[in-house]
This record gives structure tokens, C-alpha cells and sequence, in this order.
């Protein structure tokens, strides 16, 4: 069976991505599993910092359905949903709530980040990249 | 600093996870290796592979399947399938009769250990909330028409449960090896948006 989509929602594939040759990303049963290197990582530091017990997975997913509930209550049509950016959000939650990092000092950080001039705005060590 | 090229910008959720990354780095927080290693995992090691071992499997021996019907967690752990998100699964069978399909209508519950991370639309909003309204409907625009007379029975997976669907086995497969068997097992089977087709 084809790969399954409900409704208009196909999985975003980014055009320009070689899908099925030796560089195609990675994907489980024709599906990609991250559609950009930060959802990855992402992902590997809340699954990293509750291995760690920095907080609980369950305070973790607490935020996420908290996260996930008010996007969906501000955007009734639902258009534009990216789960990684809700799941970024309960990251953040969970360690502004566990006082680990606070919100002035992570948004101080990613603003510096973003100014960086074009071209250094990712990591050198990321191997992640689907740039051609 | 000169920033003129990117001033204007607002950071996005890719500066926004290295922001963080960066200010956990210096806490001594995190491994940034450890963190290569958890995502090389996720996306090498642990998919629908594992979860189509478990139901040919299954199929094949049937005190495996008694086993695996009383307790998911403990039968998949015979494999060495175990972490996170697999603490409580729940197998639930498919029949002539009965079609069972799984959702979490709250976030994205999937059953990591077995099905890997969930293919983007088991997260959407239309998913989530149409499954549950209108299975039928969502299954067939799926691709799977059920036969009315099929019952279907929608699993919400939770922090307490996580479902996984023991599809239906094929006619046709009596001869098959267990190794044979695994490699027809979809993971949208597994998920219960399809079924296994010889």
C-alpha cells in the first residue's frame, strides 16, 4: 500500500529531496521520520535529559499535550501544524518549570544564533543535513 | 556585533533547539554524543522491523501469541524490544470480525519499541480527531475499505497504555517462514490503517 495520508495532510516532503537513492533521508516504512536535522535533535535532547533524569517524561508529556491543545485551540483549521515545533515548546516548558534554563536566557541565545550572517546559522558537526 | 545580513530575523525552532542545546551543553547537562547516538537509534535500529518480528512471530507460534496477548510489554521484551514508550503495550487482534485501529488523540503515544517514531500523519490534528469521529471514513480515504458488517474499535493510547494491532494473517501464507512472514508486515498493519496482504 502506498503511503497513507489522511485527508490533504501528505507528509511535508520537501520536493528536492532525493527520495529513494543512496542520499534519501531517513524514513521508517516510507515515511520520514524528521523532516529537519533540529527536530532530531530536539527529539535526542528530551529523550537524552529524561534518561538523565533532568525531568520526568511523564512532566515532559504533560507539556506536550498542553502544547499541542493550545495551537489547537488557537488555530481552529488546524493548517500549518508542525508537531516538532509543539514538541520544542514542552521542551522548553519542562525546563523553564524545572529551573534549569530560563526563558530570558534561551531567547538571548537563539536571537544570537539567528543573527549570525548567512551561512554559519548550523553547526559544523551536523551531518544531518539534506543540502545538496 | 555586525549582524546586518540576519537582524531582522526572529529565531526559528532550529535556533531555538541549538540555543538550548548550547545553554544545556555548558551545564553539563547533556552529551552531545549521547544525544548522535539516541537519534541514530531511533532512525537506524528501532522501527516497524521490530514490531513485524513480533506478529509473524505470532502467527507462527501460537504460545508466543497467548503470551503476547497477556502481557505485549513482556513477549516484545523476548526479542530485546524494550525503552521508552513501550512500558505498557497493549495487543490488540484483528479478526474477520473486528478491525481495531490505534490513535492518541491527546499528543502522539506510539509504541516506540515495536513501530519505531510515528510516520507524520499519525501526529496530525485531522488524524487525531477524525479517526475517532469518523473511522470508516478516514480508513477509506486510508486506502482501507472495511466491509460494513467489520466492527471497528478505535484504541486511544496514553501515558498508561500504548496499543499495537496484531493484523489479521493473510490467506495464502501457510507455507511461509516466520522470516517470510515478517517481511509482509506493514507498519500501517500494525497501526491498523491497513492490512497485511500476501
Amino acid at each position: 500500500m502506498p503511503e497513507a495520508a489522511v485527508g490533504s495532510h501528505e507528509d511535508n516532503l520537501p520536493a528536492e529531496l532525493d527520495l529513494d537513492g543512496p542520499s534519501s533521508p531517513p524514513r521508517s516504512n516510507g515515511a520520514l521520520v524528521f523532516e529537519e536535522p533540529w527536530e532530531s535533535r530536539a527529539f535526542g535532547l528530551a529523550m537524552s535529559l529524561s534518561n538523565a533524569g533532568t525531568f520526568e517524561w511523564e512532566d515532559f508529556r504533560a507539556e506536550l499535550i498542553r502544547a499541542v491543545a493550545t495551537w489547537e485551540a488557537a488555530h481552529p483549521d488546524h493548517e500549518g501544524y508542525r508537531y516538532y515545533e509543539r514538541w520544542l515548546e514542552a521542551l522548553q516548558a519542562v525546563l523553564m518549570s524545572k529551573g534549569v534554563v530560563t526563558a530570558a536566557e534561551a531567547d538571548t541565545r537563539a536571537r544570537a544564533f539567528a543573527d549570525r550572517p548567512a551561512g554559519h546559522d548550523h553547526r559544523h558537526d551536523d551531518h544531518d543535513h539534506q543540502h545538496h | 556585533m555586525t549582524a546586518i545580513p540576519h537582524a531582522a530575523d526572529r529565531p526559528g525552532p532550529a535556533q531555538r533547539t541549538e540555543a538550548l542545546e548550547s545553554l544545556l551543553l555548558e551545564r553539563g547537562l547533556i552529551d552531545p554524543k549521547v544525544i548522535d547516538g539516541l537519534i541514530n537509534r531511533y532512525v537506524n535500529d528501532v522501527g516497524p522491523m521490530n514490531g513485524a518480528k513480533v506478529v509473524a512471530k505470532a502467527w507462527s507460534d501460537p504460545e508466543y501469541k497467548a503470551r503476547l496477548m497477556e502481557d505485549g510489554t513482556k513477549a516484545i521484551g523476548e526479542f530485546g524490544f524494550a525503552g521508552p514508550q513501550g512500558e505498557f503495550i497493549r495487543v490488540v487482534e484483528n479478526s474477520a470480525s473486528v478491525h481495531n485501529v490505534v490513535v492518541c488523540t491527546l499528543c502522539s503515544c506510539y509504541p516506540w519499541p515495536v513501530l519505531g517514531l510515528p510516520p507524520a500523519w499519525y501526529k496530525d490534528p485531522a488524524y487525531r480527531a477524525r479517526i475517532v469521529r469518523e473511522p470508516r471514513t478516514v480508513l477509506a480515504e486510508m486506502g482501507l475499505t472495511l466491509s460494513p458488517k467489520t466492527e471497528v474499535k478505535v484504541w486511544d493510547s496514553s501515558s498508561e497504555v500504548r496499543y499495537f494491532v496484531l493484523p489479521e494473517r493473510p490467506a495464502g501464507t501457510a507455507q511461509m517462514t516466520e522470516e517470510e512472514l515478517a517481511a509482509i508486515v506493514t507498519r500501517d498493519a500494525m497501526v491498523g490503517v491497513g492490512v497485511v496482504h500476501a
